[in-house]
């Protein structure tokens, strides 16, 4: 198979990447590589095979409903691109 | 201190013959000298890492005392600590002052240890030469023109310069191991789960796991003591009874000469064929002999499905990525465009400006086989795949306790060799992958040299929980020979 220019802009938008024609262009190359690489397990059956999500198979834990974080909000606003009176800042998303 | 052993490094702290501010001097002063050129850290602090040192000597004043006390230790930029600039070396956090410790740094930090620096890494740890990193490539002391492997590139670089005495690294498809046999290291990544994640920051969740790059396999049995342990933080941390790594660091035989009698070492023949390359094939062949001669016996086994095991990482470990990587929105925290109409366009170019090209690539990929349509095919697919290699290391298991072979099918190949052609550079971590995939403790060790006398690795695989017993395989093996302890020229 392979990725046409169309899908490569396609999974650009999915992955909130903004992506150039000219960037798309190369990329489509390269994808199309990787998928010819990927492509290769197409050869083996796997219809009985169980799939394997995890390394381990693992049964979440549950734990108790009580707090365990205290509030660091300023902490974690020193970082932040914008903020104004506690509040993270984007652009308005309703109008 | 340029080539002491942690346990010697800890003894002349215990006996005061060295403080931990002057042990720390210096390797900060070697840092200063030979880093400029190495780039194998991104962030050093000499305040704040004396501060630790001093604090360590008030320790090891009152007698309050615990292996790696006052010990120097690198760490990948990858985990979170506090105060600490935290990039993944990426421009995404590239202004990123990470507000709280990982787990593995506090447990570093509780045992007393000196955080030395953030070393230098592939992108999101996106790589297996180092040169995805925002801060650009990190070269190998070995041959300052070639790569030192990836993605823990920095932390290879720092011990194998002997500019830090250990480093902390992360391995999710050989990201430890590949760099250990480039840099002439020991590397181990422990079985899945066993070190907790929390503030490591995520790649492929299901395959991420932190360990150690050291001189030693002694070394690294020190530093899993530390870093192992359960953390309610991490959902996929085991709760697996606390283990003293070091206890099986001596012969198991009643004859001396033969330690490793009764081991039976399966040696992986499809690892043999094709795509490896003669000057690393003569030295791993040698290794087997060498674990013959200290009495194990060899048995051939098949890891039939371990050629898929490229493939099926490539789906698994970019869609988990994909995922992981969607936090990073320029909303909260990281770089942000500083032009943008709304908020998608917000998302959008921070993005596209804060992400590298080959992280960018991961996250495509994983948009796509996550993508309607494409799930069955590609994803659980890759998810079956997985499944067939984790039965070949079990039929393995049942004929053999390690399974060995070698870690990388070159030495460490030129800068900028394979960084266009990103299948090429895929193809590097064939041997190593399917020990990720599978959940299974691994270890690089030193074997030997090959072509332009740059460092050859052996590849150990061991069944889950078994870090003690492959750390005692591997300790023998250096006993009896000393490729480990040889240092790049220079050094």
């Amino acid at each position: 198979m392979s990725l046409t220019l169309d899908e490569v802009h396609r999974i650009a938008v999915l992955a909130r990447i903004e992506v150039s024609d000219e960037q798309a262009l190369a990329t489509q190359a390269q994808l199309n590589d990787i998928f010819a690489l990927i492509g290769e397990m197409q050869a083996v059956d796997t219809a009985a095979v169980e799939p394997m999500s995890h390394a381990r198979d693992l049964t979440m834990r549950l734990r108790e409903d009580v707090v365990t974080e205290h509030d660091q909000r300023e902490l974690f606003q020193s970082i932040a691109p914008r903020v104004d009176d506690g509040l993270y800042l984007v652009p308005k998303v309703i109008e | 201190m340029l080539n002491l052993s942690l346990k010697q490094l800890s003894d002349s702290l215990a006996a005061k013959q060295v403080s931990s501010v002057e042990m720390t001097r210096f390797f900060l002063d070697r840092i200063a000298k030979h880093n400029d050129e190495l780039n194998a850290f991104i962030t050093v602090d000499e305040e704040k890492t004396l501060a630790q040192a001093a604090a360590a000597d008030a320790r090891i004043a009152k007698g309050d005392v615990a292996p790696l006390t006052g010990i120097p230790v690198a760490h990948k930029d990858i985990f979170c600590a506090r105060g600490w600039l935290t990039t993944c070396a990426s421009k995404m956090l590239s202004n990123f002052i990470a507000p709280y410790d990982a787990h593995v740094i506090s447990r570093f930090n509780d045992a007393g240890a000196v955080m030395l620096g953030k070393t230098n890494m592939d992108e999101f740890a996106m790589g297996s030469s180092n040169e995805t990193s925002f801060y650009g490539p990190v070269k190998n002391p070995w041959d300052m023109t070639r790569v030192p492997g990836g993605s823990s590139g920095g932390s290879a670089a720092a011990v194998a310069a002997r500019i830090a005495p250990v480093a902390t690294a992360t391995d999710t498809g050989g990201s430890i191991r590949q760099p250990a046999a480039l840099t002439g290291l020991t590397g181990l990544k422990p079985t899945y789960g066993l070190v907790s994640r929390y503030g490591m920051i995520a790649f492929a969740s299901s395959l991420d796991q932190g360990g150690v790059l050291s001189k030693s396999a002694e070394d690294a049995a020190l530093v899993l003591n530390v870093m192992a342990g359960f953390d309610a933080r991490d959902s996929t941390s085991i709760e697996h009874a606390p283990e003293d790594y070091t206890r099986d660091l001596r012969s198991t035989s009643a004859d001396p000469a033969q330690p490793l009698a009764g081991l039976r070492v399966g040696v992986v023949k499809e690892h043999f064929g094709a795509g490896l390359s003669a000057d690393v094939g003569g030295p791993v062949q040698a290794a087997l002999e060498q674990f013959r001669k200290l009495g194990a016996t060899l048995v051939d086994v098949s890891t039939p499905s371990a050629k898929l095991a490229v493939p099926a990482y490539y789906v698994i470990a970019p869609a988990e990525a994909s995922s992981n990587l969607s936090r990073f929105d320029g909303a909260r925290y990281g770089h942000r465009a500083a032009d943008y109409r709304d908020l998608a366009e917000m998302y959008s170019k921070s993005r596209a400006e804060g992400f590298g090209s080959e992280v960018k690539r991961r996250i495509l990929i994983g948009a796509y086989v996550l993508s309607h349509g494409y799930y069955d095919a590609y994803y659980v697919k890759a998810q079956k795949i997985r499944r067939l290699i984790a039965n070949d290391f079990a039929a393995a298991f049942a004929q053999c306790d390690i399974v060995v072979g070698p870690t990388s099918p070159t030495v460490a190949f030129p800068l900028g060799a394979k960084a266009s052609d990103p299948v090429q550079m895929y193809l590097n971590d064939i041997y190593t992958i399917p020990a990720n995939l599978a959940g299974l403790p691994a270890m690089s060790i030193p074997c030997g040299f090959g072509e332009h006398g740059l460092p050859v690795g052996l590849h150990m695989v061991g069944n889950y929980f078994a870090e003690a017993q492959m750390l005692n395989i591997a300790h023998q093996y250096q006993l009896a020979t000393d490729w480990h302890a040889r240092a790049p020229e220079g050094v």
